[in-house]
């Protein structure tokens, strides 16, 4: 129990810390890098709680492919600090965004430590394989077939539809 | 195990940063790392409550998830890089053509 407390105040520390250092920073560049340490470790998270299917894509997926695809368009725009410069035609919005942000925690807050998540605090111990790509795979075939389907259409319209949006016009 | 309480607390703590993210900043390319924040967030409340109920479904969603964000990035990545081309600069503020 300690040991796993303490396990987790480190990885919510790192993970907390780098989400700010996303929102706050001023080069994208950088809001990329600690994307892709926020996203670490939300994949530690993922092994202590028994999805190591899940920590993996998460890694290959979003620290691998998304990111890199984030700093092409980064590198490629170089929009550093330029549009942060011009002055702001919504002022009302950031006082309704820290306004909004304190309830979400507050409600949140209530939610975590009223409702019925206090008492799961022994859940039952899972099996050796419960994580793993196998047991994921069957559910995938047979409960989920359609939405799995569905998944490789909607995959095949944003490939098809990146590239013509990203096509130059040659008439 | 602790309580499930502490990585819903956590996971809530992470999408109100992605939703200040996007309220707050101007660059685009913020606001899409601030969605991808809270698309994570949601991944971390599916897998905990996976785990406390011994069910594979959340992992199942995740699974989903992960592919919308992926499409999700590749087309707002390229309309993002289309209207850089097209006016030379991306002020959010902008871009109010298709308001009515």
């Amino acid at each position: 129990m300690a040991a796993e407390l303490v396990l987790f105040v480190i990885l919510a520390v790192v993970a907390v810390a780098t989400a700010v250092a996303v929102v706050v920073s001023k080069n994208p560049v950088y809001a990329v890098l600690f994307l892709v340490i926020n996203f670490f470790a939300l994949a530690m998270f993922y092994i202590v709680l028994a999805a190591q299917f899940i920590a993996f894509l998460q890694i290959l997926i979003y620290a691998g492919a998304i990111m890199v695809l984030f700093l092409f368009v980064v590198m490629m725009l170089n929009l550093t600090g330029a549009i942060e410069n011009v002055q702001d035609r919504l002022p009302l919005q950031r006082r309704a965004a820290v306004v909004l942000a304190l309830v979400l925690i507050v409600e949140a807050g209530v939610i975590a430590t009223t409702g019925a998540f206090r008492q799961a605090a022994v859940p039952a111990p899972v099996g050796g394989n419960f994580g793993t790509s196998g047991p994921i795979g069957a559910k995938l075939f047979s409960d989920y077939l359609l939405p799995f389907e569905l998944t490789s259409v909607l995959l095949l319209i944003a490939m098809v539809g990146s590239v013509v949006l990203t096509r130059r016009r040659t008439d | 195990m602790l309580p499930a309480s502490y990585y819903v607390a956590l996971s809530a703590v992470l999408f109100t940063i992605g939703v200040v993210g996007v309220l707050i900043r101007r660059n685009p390319l913020i606001m899409f790392m601030s969605i991808e924040l809270m698309l994570n967030a949601a991944n971390l409340a599916f897998v905990t409550f996976a785990r406390y109920q011994r069910s594979l479904d959340g992992h199942v969603f995740v699974f989903i998830v992960m592919t919308v964000a992926a499409a999700e990035v590749a087309v707002g990545l390229g309309i993002i890089v289309a209207i850089f081309r097209q006016r030379g600069d991306i002020n959010i503020d902008d871009l109010n053509l298709m308001k009515w």
